[in-house]
């Protein structure tokens, strides 16, 4: 049971991850540092960071990225019996974008049912962070693993 | 005693803008500012000027990026901006001659500091026009095998020194021209192009606390080395740079040069002081820790250090409060980490990892020791929020796991 909740809950991942449109990174001639303020706050703020007990049957734990790619994003959901998320924590290494991504992904999981948290695209994650176009590819690794 | 007079008379000479005064610094942030209401040359902008508050500004530990002007070259500088204003190659009045004299003593200033004669120094824009005039020369050599080497002194990013007498002693042996970018090098470390036997050397005015905008190129005369001019025109600077010469900008080149002759021994034992309490309180304080570049042939004022399992630009973003620099891909535009980084070998989630910290002459104990104190304080949060920090605290070898690549 164990194993084959851990090979779906990759298979959710890297479903995920190819689901979610890959835009082409360009460069900017702006400056990385200039943040939007959305951004600076979930970073100096963040919400839900740390760990949930990886060995419960509830929680799904999802892995995505390398870190010789600069980026490694971890995020554990925590499941009821009826399939709706109730909590979520997240670790990242990565720049502020990705951590800002990361930790607003955490917030709009939360209450949603694991089919409802599907659809976030990592689309909507950039705009609402108002990210440069450069930065799309740190809200990429957008994941939700799913367990049993 | 000098300094700070000189700096006081900068701080009262700005344009008197009517804005709110200079509030006094918090412990641990000196303002660097005067005031930053915007300057406007028109009068009626001076009522909306008025609204702009002064405002702290970080402190700045990215001198290999620029240097402030020392407060001497200004003074050096300022005749030249407001009553000395002859073009320096009118020969036939008062105003030139003034000019063409001061243009000469900058020439010796420079010259004396690299141990060159004055008319094998040609004034630039810069170090960048500097190299491309020594490249070019490529084209004009006369050997047909390798025609020209050309090495930087000082690293910018990591701060290597390269064994500069030592491959001019090999150029010079196989009849090879020698070019060295010495723009992170001149007035910091002792430099004599005849002792390293080097036949060119571009130097950068505004990376030694001279003006922005200018820079010189050392070229060889005994023996000659010919060199080709980029930009034509009424043949000045012995016709291998055409153009008026700036008269105030090489003035302030020249001053530099000068004043780092006299501070280099001063500066360099300080800096090393400096840069040596830095790393010694990170270290202590920090695990996993590594410091980029050879650590013997090393200028001490800049210091690239990777902290593992942190990611350089969120470090970056972290220590707002300071002006730093990283060699993490996130902030150049392009998403590869830096290519000096990757060429020493480093592992390239250590070359994400990396910060660069530059101590120059006006950084203070303080200023380190708020950075130090910053950075160990982010770097152990950052730590907490990073899933490769508890991934090694639960015993597992990262480099054992198949990663994902997206």
């Amino acid at each position: 049971m164990a194993a084959a909740g851990a090979g779906r809950l990759r298979r959710a991942a890297s479903a995920l991850l190819l689901r979610a449109p890959r835009l082409p990174a360009r460069e900017l001639s702006a400056p990385a540092r200039l943040y939007h303020k959305k951004v600076v706050d979930h970073y100096e703020n963040p919400r839900n960071v740390g760990s949930l007990d990886k060995t419960s049957k509830n929680v799904g734990t999802g892995l995505v990225g390398a870190p010789a790619c600069g980026d490694v994003m971890k995020l554990q959901i925590q499941v009821d019996e009826k399939g709706k998320i109730v909590d979520a924590r997240f670790k990242t290494f990565g720049c502020g974008s990705a951590i800002a991504s990361s930790s607003l992904a955490t917030e709009w999981v939360k209450g949603k049912t694991v089919e409802e948290a599907l659809t976030i695209k990592n689309t909507d994650i950039a705009k609402e962070l108002c990210l440069p176009p450069v930065k799309l590819h740190c809200s990429t690794s957008l994941l939700i693993p799913t367990p049993k | 005693m000098l300094l700070r007079t000189a700096w006081r008379r900068v701080a009262t000479a700005a344009p008197a803008a009517p804005g709110p005064r200079a509030k006094p610094p918090i412990r641990g942030l000196r303002l660097r500012g005067i005031d930053l209401t915007p300057q406007s040359a028109v009068a009626s902008d001076a009522a909306i000027a008025l609204e702009a508050e002064s405002v702290l500004r970080p402190l700045y530990m990215d001198v290999q990026a620029t240097t402030p002007l020392d407060p001497r070259v200004l003074d050096a500088m300022l005749p030249y901006l407001v009553n000395y204003y002859g073009n320096p190659h009118s020969r036939t009045h008062a105003y030139g001659w003034e000019s063409e004299a001061a243009m000469e003593c900058a020439r010796q200033q420079v010259a004396s500091l690299i141990g060159a004669d004055p008319r094998e120094i040609i004034f630039t824009s810069g170090a960048t026009e500097s190299n491309n005039i020594a490249i070019k020369e490529l084209e004009a050599a006369i050997q047909p095998d390798t025609s020209l080497v050309s090495v930087m002194t000082v690293n910018n990013e990591i701060g290597v020194k390269q064994p500069i007498k030592e491959i001019g002693q090999i150029c010079s042996s196989r009849k090879v021209y020698f070019h060295t970018d010495a723009a992170q090098a001149v007035g910091k470390i002792p430099l004599d192009v005849n002792d390293m036997k080097i036949d060119l050397m571009s130097i950068s005015g505004h990376k030694i606390y001279g003006p922005k905008g200018v820079g010189a190129i050392y070229i060889r005369r005994r023996p000659r080395v010919r060199v080709e001019a980029l930009q034509s025109g009424g043949g000045q600077e012995r016709g291998m740079r055409s153009g008026t010469v700036p008269t105030p900008l090489v003035v302030g080149l020249g001053a530099a040069c000068e004043v780092a002759q006299q501070e280099m021994e001063y500066d360099h034992k300080r800096i090393s002081k400096l840069a040596e309490r830095l790393i010694r309180k990170i270290m202590k304080s920090l695990p996993d820790v590594v410091m980029n570049g050879d650590p013997e042939h090393h200028y001490p004022g800049c210091i690239n250090l990777s902290f593992a399992y942190v990611e350089g630009e969120s470090l970056l973003m972290a220590l707002k409060d300071v002006a730093l620099s990283s060699g993490s891909a996130c902030t150049s535009a392009s998403l590869e980490p830096s290519y000096v980084l990757r060429a020493i070998g480093t592992d390239e989630d250590l070359a994400h990892s990396s910060i660069r910290f530059g101590i120059g002459r006006f950084t203070t104990e303080e200023e380190v020791d708020y950075t130090v104190e910053k950075c160990i304080h982010h770097v152990k949060r950052l730590r907490e929020m990073s899933p490769l920090w508890e991934m090694v605290q639960d015993g597992i070898d990262l480099k054992s796991i198949k990663w994902t690549q997206h």
